[in-house]
């Protein structure tokens, strides 16, 4: 197992020139390798989704994927989203909304959600739903969860209109 | 913003790290030089362990060592944090397994090597030689054998008042139910983790990774490692969700600390999802009894109750507290006359039990409130109207229950429940749904309404420790021995001292879960932390309010009855422009070097609050289903619950507890089970086995949040709000799907899965 192979991985637009075994998975070398610990672990079987991050844009769970795979792709995370001091809508209405307790699947539902609707903005109240049914949060009961993300998505309707007319 | 911070629902100090990706959860915590542990588990429900062979293991390279019993023979058994009850102590667990295992996880070796991957090979090579003995996995079987001449049931608890007897031979109606209550837990997101590490130039042992009581922790490693508790420190960081479970003392907490001194290098341990569904505690299996003796009117003359609580394979932290509560809080809301329980605490072979959100009072509810509609059913009296017949009036405030649980004797402080009840129905239009069911019902579809009452207990003491302190910048800490789970301690505790203080909330740092921080501290369990770290720093910010304003009186010449602190800055009240001082300020002049000496330097204080009973927090669960005939899902309509917390500090955190409490309850009520082979392998390890509601299944849920009657045992008037979501929702949709199906009782058993109400079809 120690045949190691040099791969880059592009997380937020930096390179991480890193080593890894062929079994490293990606989320693991997110988190250890490239030092952004945003990214969580919650089952390492693909259920939870709390370490979703997109992978050229489309949300991936890196506990399933092996890092080599992910190599010289994009990939984004929480951490290239807003920051403290300056949240982005989808963070904002999180907050806003108090969809959030522990927040340790939050990071999963952000990047889940960022994915969903760059890919498919006018995506339906009731799809919405299966979407966020992708991942589980053990804390809030959901209720506030998708009030925000249909918060955020109708701003983000919103906006288009208003620029188209 | 200051001024009028209590009761407004102001977003939380938590989120804006949580939400960038800046929390710090147990794994995200590393040292220089850490070595990673992999506890080897058994994979036997029971045998007798004969020989471990970790050669293998060992030659792994990267294997640091490997560890079994004998390296461990000196750290005693884990002891009880609550509840302890002669008996028990026989069945405490060890740290590594000794001769027997006694269920499929529990820790046989821990391995430690430079990478968790390798750790984890290594794990895979250690070889265990056991003799299989026969499992046994019903709590209400006929006990076994534990050890030998220990039988499985060490203790039963017992709780009685009035003449129980009597009243069943004066009874119009006996009721006699018997009800379980499925296997599951808290399953919090974050799986636990530990980091431990001996700082040598200090002697200093740390354990990061702490949750939910860390001084206890603390002083019970130190004790069991025979180290001064000061020598050992906890450190709280983000918790990805409590419930419960996560922070109580396991075996993994141990063995990082003794790893962590005995090879001098930081050990960490981060448990994976299929160990913590066979490692971490289990909750609320258990089966009961019931009999209740009424008059002719559908009052309740008296209860007896016999339950089996299935605690697993050992005695965990919480000793008896499950089965203790269980039987201490099954009267719920209702006048009982006469009241017996037995719980016979039963040893199986199956993952060991600790408390899950509402503990005792999920089951007791059901049990409780399946009586109230066999009441109903069999008397045919219309089922709210039983269940007014019964209930404690206001008036009665503060009623003394001749019971006592958790080392406090029961007195409901107050109560208006008739009242709740009223509001309930109104918020729901109890009759308007009724009347709808009831013509979709004639149009052949299964629906139906289930209600559901029960009185939650909150704020347990005896005391809350809490330092507030204002420095040169104007900058407030407040520092406390609570704890955070996620549940939004920091601002909650920063609205009480901001509206005390004067100063705007986002101004002040909350300090929790840090042993070197602060001398006491009782955690984050049994919804305590609103009640009484909020007194306590309530007590503590009016004292620094007091010297600042002492203080500010002398360098405004002054009198200081004219003076007020808004946003940080001591002002004449009432008077919109006009000589001020900031606190920073103020804590510059009651500085140790400050000219004049002040009597007493630092502009702080320490708040201290004692309380010998809990708070007592009741509410209202209404449930409205639609049954799938040919798959038999339940579909949640609407789900309503009504809870009266005497004073909500910040109504969106508290209804966030509410509905997230609601979910919870509604995965242990319809999907969540820990279930067994008959080999006691379980079955449930994957979240593809064990089925927590995602968004899909979670309802729209109302929340129906009253004050109507405020504690009078805190300032405030505050009782705690974490539990009473979850509390009552196996009852109401126990009685909704009932309705349903037109089947009073047909509910007997949690939870309600397709299968079984596929069942309960075929029979009707």
């Amino acid at each position: 197992m120690s045949d190691k192979r040099d791969i880059t991985l592009t997380v937020n637009n930096r390179s991480y020139s890193i080593r890894v075994e062929p079994r490293r998975t990606l989320v693991d070398a997110i988190r250890e390798d490239c030092g952004q610990t945003g990214t969580h672990i919650g089952c390492e079987h693909g259920v939870c989704g709390a370490c979703t991050v997109l992978v050229d844009g489309a949300p991936v769970r890196a506990c399933l994927m092996f890092a080599v795979q992910a190599a010289n792709k994009e990939i984004r995370t929480v951490e290239g989203l807003g920051s403290v001091d300056n949240l982005n809508p989808l963070q904002r209405a999180f907050m806003e909304h108090h969809a959030l307790q522990c927040g340790f699947c939050t990071p999963g539902f952000l990047m889940l959600v960022t994915g969903v609707l760059e890919r498919e903005p006018d995506i339906g109240d009731d799809e919405l739903i299966d979407v966020l049914a992708s991942n589980l949060c053990r804390c809030t009961g959901y209720q506030n969860i998708i009030k925000a993300v249909r918060a955020v998505a109708h701003d983000m309707r919103q906006a288009r209109s208003n620029a188209s007319a | 913003m200051s001024g009028k911070l209590i009761g407004r629902s102001v977003t939380r100090l938590e989120d804006p790290p949580l939400l960038t990706g800046a929390g710090r959860f147990a794994a995200d915590v590393s040292f220089p030089h850490q070595l990673h542990m992999r506890i080897v588990r058994s994979s036997y429900a029971h045998a007798r362990l004969l020989a471990i062979n970790t050669k293998q293991a060992r030659a792994l390279p990267g294997v640091y060592a490997v560890w079994t019993a004998g390296d461990v023979a000196h750290v005693p058994p884990i002891d009880f944090r609550l509840t302890r009850v002669d008996g028990l102590e026989h069945y405490r667990q060890h740290v590594l397994a000794t001769d027997r295992l006694r269920y499929v996880g529990e820790p046989v070796a821990a391995v430690f090597a430079d990478d968790p991957y390798v750790a984890e090979d290594a794990a895979d090579l250690v070889e265990v030689d056991a003799e299989e003995l026969t499992p046994l996995l019903r709590a209400d079987q006929e006990p076994g054998e534990f050890a030998p001449a220990r039988r499985t049931e060490p203790a039963i608890v017992h709780k009685e008042y009035g003449d129980v007897d009597a009243a069943f031979r004066a009874a119009h109606t006996v009721i006699t139910l018997d009800l379980a209550i499925g296997r599951h837990s808290g399953v919090p997101l974050e799986t636990r983790g530990a980091i431990a590490r001996h700082d040598r130039a200090r002697d200093v042992l740390e354990l990061h990774g702490a949750a939910k009581v860390p001084h206890w922790n603390r002083d019970q490693i130190a004790r069991m490692l025979g180290r001064a508790p000061a020598s050992v420190q906890l450190y709280e960081g983000h918790v990805g969700g409590g419930f419960g479970i996560r922070g109580e003392l396991y075996p993994e907490d141990l063995l990082v600390c003794v790893a962590a001194l005995a090879f001098g290098r930081p050990v960490k341990w981060i448990e994976d999802r299929r160990e913590h569904l066979i490692a971490a505690n289990h909750s609320r299996q258990q089966t009961h009894h019931v009999h209740a003796a009424v008059d002719a009117a559908g009052r309740i003359l008296a209860i007896d109750n016999a339950f089996f609580h299935d605690q697993g394979a050992y005695v965990r932290t919480h000793a008896a507290t499950v089965p203790d509560l269980a039987a201490a809080m099954l009267p719920g809301p209702y006048r009982v006359p006469a009241y017996r329980a037995v719980g016979h605490i039963r040893l199986t072979n199956k993952t060991p039990c600790g408390t899950y959100r509402a503990p005792g009072r999920f089951e007791s509810t059901f049990v409780r409130e399946r009586v109230l509609d066999a009441i109903a059913a069999q008397l045919k009296i219309d089922p709210i109207e039983v269940r007014r017949r019964n209930l404690i009036g206001a008036s009665e405030m503060p009623f003394r229950r001749p019971l006592d649980t958790l080392g406090t004797e029961i007195v409901l402080d107050s109560g208006d429940y008739a009242r709740l009840l009223d509001r309930t129905l109104k918020a729901i239009q109890w009759d308007g749904v009724r009347q709808q069911l009831e013509a979709r019902r004639r149009a052949g579809e299964f629906v139906g309404a289930g209600i559901a009452l029960f009185v939650e207990k909150s704020g347990l003491g005896p005391f809350d420790q809490v330092h507030v302190t204002v420095d040169t910048s104007g900058a407030v800490e407040v520092v406390t021995g609570a704890a955070s789970v996620g549940q939004g301690v920091e601002t909650v505790i920063a609205q009480i001292c901001g509206e005390v203080l004067g100063v705007n909330y986002t101004k002040i740092r909350v300090v929790h879960g840090q042993t070197d921080r602060i001398a006491h501290g009782l955690g984050a369990f049994a919804s305590r932390v609103t009640v009484m770290t909020g007194e306590a720093t309530r007590i503590a910010a009016s004292k620094v309010r007091a010297k600042a304003i002492e203080t500010a009186a002398e360098l405004l010449q002054a009198p200081a009855d004219a003076l007020d602190i808004v946003d940080g800055r001591v002002v004449r009240a009432g008077v919109a422009v006009g000589p001020s001082i900031a606190l920073g300020d103020i804590a510059r002049a009651l500085a140790p070097t400050a000219n004049p000496r002040p009597r007493e330097p630092g502009l702080s204080a320490e708040g201290w609050f004692h309380a010998n009973h809990m708070t007592y927090p009741y509410g209202v669960h209404v449930a409205v289903v639609a049954i799938d005939r040919d798959t038999g899902a339940v579909g949640v309509e609407r789900y309503l619950v009504a809870y009266d917390i005497g004073r909500a500090v910040n109504p969106m955190l508290v209804e966030g507890q509410i509905v997230g409490g609601f979910v919870q309850g509604l995965g242990g009520a319809l999907f969540e089970e820990f279930l067994y082979d008959e080999r006691g392998e379980p079955i449930c390890v994957t979240f593809a086995d064990y089925l927590m509601p995602s968004a899909r299944e979670a309802p729209r849920t109302e929340v129906l949040i009253t004050e109507d009657a405020p504690s009078p045992l805190n300032a405030l008037g505050v009782k705690g709000a974490g539990e009473g979501g979850a509390n009552a929702v196996g009852a109401a949709l126990a009685a909704a799907i009932d309705d349903a199906i037109g089947r009073p009782g047909a509910v007997t058993q949690l939870p309600i899965t397709p299968r079984r109400l596929r069942e309960l079809l075929r029979e009707s």
